[in-house]
């Protein structure tokens, strides 16, 4: 795979030739009968982890099983927003971490995955919204992690679409600002984990699902069974997003997870009107523009718990209701589609990334609604988890026992987002 | 959207409820009995059930009365409403998803 390494100069060589000759970007291989390791779940986080570990930690016998598609679930929904403004200091760690190696992520994989940091702006609504942000610049500022504070004008100023009148339903009365932060294209991440994987070694396999956990009679993991049969693996790293728990209770492990749609929706392609990230908790609305000229919007999640990739329209209706009321002129813009993700979200709305007590199973779970912004870091740190079993310091405290210990990280009362 | 039949009420748009979450779920008569791990499971722990799941909900912009319902979490239709304090109803067959989908959804 090196000999296909991007640069301006193959790109301008294959052009020559019309770009006929790139060949594909990863193996379709058959499952092995054993590996050293297994990565249940074929999205960026499952993806980096295994290239995480076929780099980092010299384990190149691995397979990726992904039940569809190479990033066809929730790394190809998301609305691409990268943060890490997080307000205590467990989460800072891991997400700041994670931005860090954004920063560098195209030339770590030679892929360009289009990291944009153009700048996230949490909008603040309420008095509530005013002392939570403020207490989260100074939090951060703490940790080492840049935010700022905006009053209405200096918002308007950095997003001049912005509708900062007092005389809507939730008016803007500052905003916190985070210009490290940004978007990046999701699809490319998973493709560029996916291909920088392969040329390590790693067996990517598609259209396989895990149907059965087999432990021995230490009760350690021993084997997967799949739909492309059985695959020996002392070491399985869980990372199924939605479908963690179901992963999770074929080895009879117990999760405090529920799995909730979330949806998103884009709009027809305009010219460039959006210079950032806007993101407003309070009323469920996040928007930014994507490259090709669509407005990616967020919405919030579904009420009820459901497997079924797809939600209510009023979820949706509703966001649509605070964008046009924040940025008029995006008023008579067209909805060109809208689609469903599950996500699994904990009771403290961070994210578990742990041992778990079957000896050689590993989970990666519990993202919720903002886990493409940590692929990176995520990945990173369940790698070395896997590798070395015991966690890295930035996940020790991400465990499942945290809810029986009560160490909770409470991202949700810290109001990552208006529950 | 959801249409939910509120036996109190009758079938109505999904707005007019709130989720209620798992539903059967009865606090430990006497939680200070209870160690840290069973007292983890009932706070925490949720089936999060892919298939047929029993769960709460409150007709919160209606009666405002809680009650029962089942649902085919791969496919959201609704199999049974019951009442709060009823028995969970037996599905015909043996658990599948038997009901056939509702024509008005």
């Amino acid at each position: 795979m090196s000999s296909q390494s991007f640069s301006g100069l193959s790109l301008f060589w294959r052009s020559l030739s019309s770009h006929r000759g790139w060949q594909t970007q990863w193996r379709k291989p058959e499952p092995k009968a054993r590996y050293d390791a297994v990565i249940v779940g074929g999205g960026g986080h499952g993806l980096g982890a295994a290239y995480y570990l076929a780099k980092e930690h010299g384990l190149t016998n691995i397979a990726v099983l992904e039940k569809g598609w190479i990033g066809g679930g929730n790394t190809g929904r998301n609305t691409t927003i990268i943060r890490s403004n997080y307000l205590f200091d467990e989460s800072a760690a891991l997400y700041d971490h994670s931005l860090k190696l954004w920063e560098n992520l195209s030339q770590a994989l030679n892929y360009n995955v289009m990291f944009s940091p153009r700048g996230v702006m949490m909008l603040a609504h309420t008095v509530h919204d005013i002392q939570v942000f403020k207490r989260h610049v100074h939090a951060n500022r703490c940790n080492g992690v840049d935010n700022e504070w905006l009053e209405p004008a200096e918002a308007k100023e950095f997003c001049p679409p912005l509708n900062i009148e007092g005389n809507i339903r939730y008016p803007v009365l500052g905003a916190a600002l985070q210009r490290r932060g940004g978007t990046a294209r999701h699809d490319a991440v998973a493709w560029g984990y996916a291909r920088a994987a392969d040329a390590l070694g790693v067996d990517i396999i598609e259209n396989c699902e895990v149907t059965g956990i087999r432990r021995d009679a230490r009760g350690a993991v021993e084997a997967l069974e799949t739909t492309r049969g059985v695959i020996q693996s002392r070491k399985v790293g869980v990372s199924a997003a939605g479908h963690s728990s179901v992963i999770m209770a074929l080895a009879g492990v117990h999760v405090p997870l529920e799995s909730y749609p979330l949806q998103a929706l884009v709009s027809e392609p305009v010219k460039p009107v959006f210079p950032c990230v806007v993101m407003s908790n309070t009323i469920h609305a996040y928007i930014s523009q994507s490259d090709k000229g669509e407005l990616v919007i967020g919405a919030g999640t579904d009420a009820y718990t459901s497997y079924t990739q797809r939600g209510a329209l009023h979820i949706n209706t509703h966001t649509l209701d605070a964008i046009c009321e924040l940025f008029p002129h995006f008023r008579r813009l067209r909805m060109l589609r809208n689609w469903g993700g599950i996500v699994d979200v904990t009771p403290d709305r961070s994210p578990i990334i742990a041992k778990t007590p079957v000896p050689g199973l590993y989970v990666n779970c519990g993202w919720g609604t903002g886990g493409f912004k940590a692929t990176p870091g995520s990945a990173h740190v369940f790698a070395w988890t896997i590798a070395r079993d015991e966690p890295h310091p930035i996940n020790a405290p991400f465990t499942i026992e945290r809810f029986r210990d009560g160490y909770l990280i409470d991202e949700a009362a810290a109001a990552a987002v208006a529950h | 959207m959801l249409l939910i039949v509120c036996p109190y009420c009758g079938k109505r748009p999904e707005i007019e409820f709130t989720y209620g979450g798992q539903a059967h779920l009865a606090r430990p008569v006497q939680p200070s009995q209870l160690d840290d791990q069973a007292w983890a499971e009932f706070l925490y722990m949720r089936a999060n059930t892919k298939g047929i799941y029993a769960e709460r909900w409150r007709h919160s912009r209606g009666c405002g009365r809680f009650f029962n319902a089942l649902r085919d979490t791969t496919t959201d239709h609704f199999l049974a409403f019951y009442k709060t304090g009823e028995a969970q109803p037996a599905l015909s067959g043996s658990g599948a998803s038997p009901t056939p989908r509702e024509s008005t959804t």
